[in-house]
């Protein structure tokens, strides 16, 4: 096990590696920061000052070396338009996105497994075919205009809950977090909720295509036969057995949510990291785009490994091994 | 016992005011561009010029209009050719209680053009001048050269403490420890992207404000943020969608506020490369730039309907344009109006011209800066089409667009050759526009350094140089006056229309709306 982590560490450290280039290149050739910066009232020589201060006159390569070297000192480069390290500016946004992410993966699993489940066991039931259909217009709608609908009706129609911003934060465990203080959760409903469908409608056709095949299977018809009770069939035997797509699906989309929750930040008004890599592209703030990437590259290569070690304890036959070894 | 009843009355009553004018005292903003920085002097931007204005005040204040009125300095005057004396106001306290000096405004100016970071200063506005303290409350401005426009620079700069900002860094501003100034509101919190709080500053020296409390929150996305004001979240919002405006004037709750602002949209015609990139002839071939001819300009003037323009595209909030600045600045020409839609004048001015069959061109433009940018530029492509010009529309996003329009082709120069763009007057008045956007672009005196035309005229260099020098308000009236009159009979670029910005709040608010676009608690009052 060691030996695999150690490896898999490597392999993301060339990943990383690899999209820096990318990334870098990539973001550095599109556009040009200095308009966006600058004050209309600039004149030639403050506008040759800028391109100076940002080292925009230096050639691409040398603008890259010292970005790696930074990096490799743990500084991504200072933000164009906050003057501020970009990585403490991430990090800074992060709490936000990460409980709205949580939230999300809370909600796609406590609404996602059981819907699922049971239109897996009742499939005919007419309540499972109303989930089934409720699951497609989880897939298909976008999210933006499943957002712009939510805030109308529960907020501007009903006036149950605020439509945007993040509420009143306290802390727990030394960390803000908006799930600690009862109007935080009101305001985090709503997006949370919003990102989370997709993940919802995920959950309940994978737990369903579990079920339906699980339950035909010879270890259910063998557990009926020795007179086990059908709950303990289903919450024992069967949901370990389901289990596995499901967390596989799950753990990917996690780092989805937290990569890809752009939309619905910027629609509620979330200070997370999505609006403020929306912000960053739009106004051409490079070091921000970078860094932002460069975490989220880490998060994924992260995240999948602690997918493949969730696996092994669910499924004693996985062995964490590489497997031309 | 009647006696016993008024008493009643009037403790009930008084009660009412009372509790009614607490629960009313907070407010709450949604604003559609949010400030990078708390630090005043961070970053020369709308949101962040229009925040900072909340806590620091300026020696020369600018009303909602842009005229200039005594803020921290009660007068200011030029003493010889190359010195302007400030008075400053007496008995002024910053927020911590210390005394507004002299001291002050020194270690303001030194600060201001400074800031280690910044990603565009104030420099731009204290070049070539030079402060010195008189006494405690006089301050002498020197410059190398006579420079009338001394009141408008000052205007910009925001006057932190000596004692608690001028040695801080941006982060202490962000904290809040050093934003301490001497405006109607104190900094109270700063969360970026998610809220700044002020809260009323009692010992103001001018008007107290209205508000014991504000709370400005950024929503960037359009729809959100008028779902935020009809859920009530917040009390007033900032940029109002045009798409919306006539749902929320349908609103019996809800009350809008309109006002033109200094931003002209126009176009600009590459007037200095023979060889235009994006004009072809009419089989695609390469042609002499028939931009470089005034008639051919006129022509395109002629033949883009503005009024069209303002009804349709604009849905009726715009104002059509003849010149550089709306009526009511400094500097603006009372000879002008708009060029009248006339196609068959643009046509015969073509043919006259030698280009009766049209020509290809191609009209660049963002399409995520300006109103209904995107849509403004299509409709003048196929206006210009209908005179034979046949148009392509290309519009892109601002980051790339700007970069490209300035300095794009492979030697440094603007890569296209009709361009889409806006300008608004920070200084409110003519001279800014007529040095950017008109004057020849001339690198050694900073002249002409958003002209991606290149139109180039010394006649009108002449004259807009010569009302840069001089300080008397009415000849430099006249002389603005005449160079914005000569740009336009040149055709050096083609004013289209004035934005008009929307504001929309609650009923029972009404906000005063204001030319330089900004958002200012103080200009919200109950009715």
């Amino acid at each position: 096990m060691t030996v695999f982590v150690i490896r898999r560490l490597m392999q993301a450290i060339f990943v990383v590696f690899l999209m820096s280039v990318i990334v870098f290149f990539g973001v550095n050739v599109v556009g040009d920061p200095v308009y966006m910066l600058v004050s209309p009232d600039a004149d030639q020589a403050d506008i040759e000052a800028a391109i100076r201060r940002l080292g925009l006159d230096r050639p691409i390569w040398e603008q890259y070396f010292l970005f790696l070297k930074g990096a490799l000192q743990g500084n991504l480069g200072d933000s164009f338009v906050f003057g501020e390290p970009a990585l403490k500016l991430i990090l800074h946004h992060m709490p936000a996105t990460l409980e709205l992410a949580f939230s999300a993966l809370f909600l796609s699993i406590v609404l996602g497994i059981p819907l699922g489940l049971f239109s897996g066991l009742y499939p005919d039931n007419p309540v499972s075919k109303g989930i089934m259909a409720g699951s497609i217009l989880g897939f298909s709608l976008p999210t933006f205009w499943v957002g712009l609908m939510l805030i109308l009706l529960f907020a501007v129609e009903l006036g149950w809950l605020p439509s945007t911003g993040r509420g009143d934060t306290a802390s727990i465990f030394g960390i803000e977090t908006s799930l600690a203080t009862w109007d935080g959760i009101r305001h985090i409903f709503l997006p949370a909720l919003n990102l989370s469908l997709l993940k919802i409608s995920l959950a309940i056709r994978l737990t369903r295509a579990g079920v339906r095949e699980a339950m035909g299977q010879d270890y259910v018809k063998y557990a009926r036969a020795k007179g086990l009770s059908t709950s303990r069939i289903i919450f024992v035997h069967v949901m370990k057995n389901i289990m596995i797509p499901v967390v596989t699906v799950m753990g990917l989309e996690f780092g989805s949510l937290i990569g890809f929750s752009v939309v619905t930040e910027t629609i509620f008004a979330w200070p997370g990291m999505g609006k403020l890599l929306i912000d960053a592209i739009l106004q051409l703030d490079r070091p921000v785009v970078v860094a932002y990437l460069m975490i989220m590259v880490l998060f994924f290569v992260l995240i999948n490994l602690v997918v493949d070690i969730l696996y092994s304890i669910l499924d004693p036959r996985v062995r964490l091994q590489d497997q031309g070894a | 016992m009647r006696k016993l009843s008024a008493v009643a009355v009037a403790t009930v009553s008084a009660l009412a005011l009372f509790t009614g004018a607490a629960l009313a005292e907070k407010l709450t903003i949604g604003l559609a561009s949010e400030p990078t920085s708390m630090d005043p002097h961070f970053h020369n931007l709308g949101p962040n010029n229009a925040m900072s204005v909340h806590i620091f005040d300026r020696l020369i204040a600018q009303d909602e209009k842009q005229r200039l009125s005594p803020g921290l300095a009660v007068s200011w005057k030029p003493i010889d050719d190359l010195t302007w004396e400030f008075k400053l106001r007496e008995g002024v306290k910053f927020h911590d209680g210390s005394d507004f000096t002299a001291d002050d405004v020194i270690c303001t100016m030194e600060r201001a053009p400074e800031v280690p970071n910044s990603p565009s200063g104030y420099g731009t506005y204290l070049k070539g001048k030079s402060f010195k303290k008189i006494d405690d409350y006089t301050v002498h401005a020197i410059t190398e050269a006579p420079y009338p426009l001394m009141a408008n620079d000052i205007s910009t700069i925001p006057v932190i403490s000596d004692s608690a900002g001028c040695g801080a860094a941006t982060e202490d501003f962000n904290a809040g420890s050093a934003s301490i100034g001497t405006g109607p509101f104190k900094f109270s919190d700063y969360k970026p992207g998610e809220s700044i709080t002020l809260v009323r500053n009692d010992d103001y020296w001018g008007d107290a404000p209205a508000w014991s409390e504000v709370e400005f929150r950024p929503i960037k996305s359009g729809p959100s943020r008028v779902a935020a004001l009809l859920a009530g979240d917040v009390d007033m919002i900032a940029g109002v969608p045009t798409t919306d405006i006539s749902t929320l004037e349908a609103k019996d709750d809800i009350q809008l506020s309109q006002g033109v602002s200094n931003r002209v949209i126009y176009l600009h015609m590459d007037q200095f490369r023979e060889n235009s990139p994006f004009v072809k002839g009419n089989d695609g071939s390469e042609i002499k730039n028939p931009l470089m001819d005034q008639r051919v300009r006129l022509a395109i003037s002629k033949a883009i309907n503005r009024d069209a323009i303002v009804d349709r595209v604009m849905e009726g909030v715009a104002i059509p344009a003849g010149q550089l600045l709306p009526e009511g600045f400094f500097g603006v020409s009372d000879k002008l109006s708009p060029e009248a839609y006339d196609p068959e004048a643009a046509k015969a001015l073509l043919a006259e011209a030698g280009y009766g069959d049209g020509f290809q061109l191609t009209i660049h433009g963002p399409n995520d800066r300006y109103i209904n940018d995107a849509k403004i530029a299509e409709a003048i492509g196929q206006m210009l089409t209908r005179v034979g010009i046949k148009t392509a529309v290309e519009t892109m996003p601002r980051s790339v667009y700007f970069g490209r329009a300035s300095r794009g082709s492979p030697d440094g120069l603007p890569e296209f050759s009709f361009i889409l763009v806006g300008w608004g007057a920070g200084s409110g008045e003519a001279s800014s526009p007529l040095k950017s956007l008109i004057h020849t672009f001339d690198k050694d005196k900073g002249f002409g350094s958003s002209n991606r035309g290149r139109h180039s005229n010394a006649e009108i260099d002449a004259l807009i140089e010569e009302a840069l020098q001089t300080v008397d308000d009415e000849k430099r009236q006249d002389l603005l006056a005449k160079s914005t009159e000569m740009a336009i009979e040149n055709v050096a670029i083609i004013p289209t229309h004035f934005q008009v910005n929307t504001w929309a709040a609650k009923k029972g608010l009404k906000y005063t709306p204001r030319t330089d676009e900004y958002t200012l608690a103080m200009g919200v009052v109950k009715e």
